[in-house]
């Protein structure tokens, strides 16, 4: 059995850090009153949310009244591309996107094309995992209404050049061409990326409290003075309207704790990773024949690791590698519910071959050189063993 | 498909430990390269690009018709390794299976040993019995018994997940009305999109047939 634990999944959920959870604790364990409230532990609440509200606007070089909390990174994606498009139609009924968002955009994008009359243009990133800005703004029209390119993919960690497409579709505005305005999804950047949305030149950012070593369940729209949304859900007047509902004064707390954690380590921290994983990546790439590092080797976040083995299925290796103690994640289709292997791997051009051996690492403030070392020692071996009884010999043209 | 974890979904990891036994611990497969007139027959199934892939190769007894020695080699899922794995003891215990006992080896009779699988990894992971009626086709192939292949009486939609019509049938009546729900039930089309047009006019006439 197990002998070591390490968790290689911090892109799908970081563990809480204690100083978030101690930040949060008075409004669990309190009076927890509303917000709403006219009383004193109403006030108290209110008081902590918009000391929230201050703290994660100032991070971001926003104002205080451009963060709307939400439920999470789906909700934050879903209210900036559903709720933008909508209230927007005046101006367009057309947007654009990339093909390997997260589905929280991709599948409102979707929707809108589907049932709501809008049509779209899905830029392909290059081969690296990269959106060329040329690509993003020629595919803007004067009738586009929004342009949806995230910070830095979930899967492949590859970082998006979206304060350069922000900037020219600023031009674009000025010079009359289009209205549409930009949104990106930075769940997956907001760790290890500065998120200043001056410099991103974005009208819309998601941002969400699960990936970031903060609570689960929460989240953060900053949507620009001036920008109009629709709401998706009704029943009150928080959030200007926008995303009523009570609250969650602890969730809003522990956000704004850990993105001022994350934005006070992540120089060391970064640096940090950056080694890590490119010990496990060149370690494993010289270690595993006939493998691939997906996405571009430098431009990615530091602590994201994504390859594929070939010849094998990455389902398998992932029960392989949880049995031997190393939580990861694949792209192989037999974990997706759809059945269809990965379509982040797919979009970069390359075969399913490559999406259902794809697995991705990705690393965490606890993870040490041991953990890599260990990765190093164990992963080999297993690579070998399904291979051998693999049938599958994909050609080098298919990977390379 | 969403953040690629399945960590959080778990459903993958409700694997029986026969399941994990024979996924861990591997019984009779083919662990080295294989002259083709070195067994007596062999079969295929699947394609790496459609997520399964599985090759048998068989040693019959010629005078019983009982198979000796059954080896595999799959590229798949957890689910896949398993359900291959045991078949190959299912059919070579007690002396062996009669080609024709072989031949009524039903998905569900490997799942019911397993002591079952996750109910989405059915459809897509359960190929041994198809590479299996392959493989006997090829055995009569061999010894030019031309009357005794079997050809399925259902028509092959999908020629590489060897995905017939009578799947497609049985899974819109099972509750799967488009497109997605079949593929997610059958894998027709992942990989091979050009038969879709195809699968989807069947959908909609099963549909029409049995729910109106």
């Amino acid at each position: 059995m197990a002998t070591r634990h390490v968790y290689l999944d911090h892109a799908a959920a970081a563990p809480l850090d204690s100083r978030v959870l101690r930040s949060m604790r008075p409004f669990l364990e309190g009076a927890g009153g509303n917000p709403s409230s006219f009383h004193g532990d109403g006030k108290e609440a209110k008081d902590a949310l918009d000391d929230a509200r201050t703290r994660i606007a100032s991070l971001i070089h926003a104002r205080p009244d451009e963060i709307l909390f939400t439920s999470g990174g789906t909700e934050s994606d879903n209210l900036a591309v559903l709720g933008y498009a909508r209230a927007n139609k005046a101006n367009g009924c057309h947007l654009v996107t990339s093909a390997f968002e997260h589905p929280a955009v991709l599948e409102s994008v979707g929707h809108l094309e589907k049932k709501e009359g809008f049509t779209a243009t899905y830029v392909s990133p290059g081969r690296d995992g990269i959106v060329s800005a040329d690509d993003a703004i020629a595919a803007v029209r004067p009738d586009t209404v929004l342009v949806s390119v995230m910070l830095a993919n979930n899967e492949i960690g590859t970082i998006q050049p979206v304060a350069d497409i922000g900037k020219r579709l600023k031009k674009l505005r000025e010079a009359g061409h289009t209205k549409a305005v930009l949104h990106t999804d930075a769940c997956q950047g907001a760790g290890a990326m500065e998120l200043d949305v001056e410099k991103l030149r974005v009208e819309l950012l998601t941002i969400n409290g699960g990936k970031i070593y903060g609570p689960k369940g929460i989240g953060a729209l900053y949507a620009k003075r001036g920008v109009k949304l629709q709401p998706l859900q009704f029943g009150g007047t928080q959030e200007r309207g926008i995303r009523p509902g009570t609250e969650n004064v602890a969730g809003a707390v522990g956000l704004a704790t850990a993105l001022e954690i994350s934005s006070e380590i992540r120089e060391a921290e970064n640096a940090r990773l950056i080694a890590l994983r490119d010990t496990l990546i060149g370690g494993l790439l010289a270690r595993v024949p006939k493998s691939r590092l997906n996405g571009h080797a430098t431009l990615r976040l530091p602590n994201n690791a994504n390859l594929s083995f070939l010849d094998m299925e990455g389902e398998a290796l992932l029960l392989y590698l949880d049995a031997a103690g190393i939580e990861a994640s694949t792209g192989s289709a037999c974990t997706s519910a759809a059945l269809e292997p990965s379509h982040v791997i797919l979009s970069l051009g390359l075969p399913y071959e490559v999406a259902h051996g794809s697995l991705r690492f990705s690393l965490g403030r606890a993870t040490t050189e041991a953990d890599v070392d260990y990765v190093l020692d164990t992963l080999p071996p297993l690579v070998q063993k399904l291979r051998a009884i693999s049938p599958v010999r994909v050609d080098e043209k298919y990977y390379v | 498909m969403s953040d690629v974890s399945s960590r959080d979904r778990k459903q993958s990891w409700f694997y029986t430990d026969i399941v994990k036994e024979h996924f861990f611990h591997p019984k009779n497969f083919m662990d080295r390269d294989v002259a083709t007139d070195e067994y007596d027959a062999t079969g295929k199934v699947g394609s790496p690009a459609c997520g399964d892939e599985l090759r048998v190769w068989l040693k019959v007894d010629p005078g019983s018709e009982r198979i000796r020695e059954f080896r595999w080699k799959t590229f798949g899922c957890g689910s896949a390794i398993a359900s291959t794995s045991v078949a190959s003891v299912m059919v070579t215990e007690n002396g062996g299976m009669t080609l024709e006992e072989a031949r009524a080896l039903k998905p569900m009779d490997i799942m019911n040993r397993l002591g079952g699988l996750p109910a989405r990894k059915f459809h897509c992971s359960v190929l041994c019995d198809k590479a299996l009626r392959d493989a006997i086709n090829d055995f009569y192939r061999r010894a030019g018994r031309f009357d005794r292949i079997v050809v399925e009486a259902s028509r092959v939609v999908d020629l590489v997940a060897k995905v017939t019509d009578h799947d497609i049938e049985e899974a819109v009546l099972e509750g799967a009305h488009t497109l997605e729900a079949v593929q997610q039930k059958t894998k027709v089309g992942i990989g091979n999109p050009g038969v879709l047009p195809a699968v989807e006019d069947l959908i909609r006439f099963y549909r029409e047939k049995y729910f109106g």
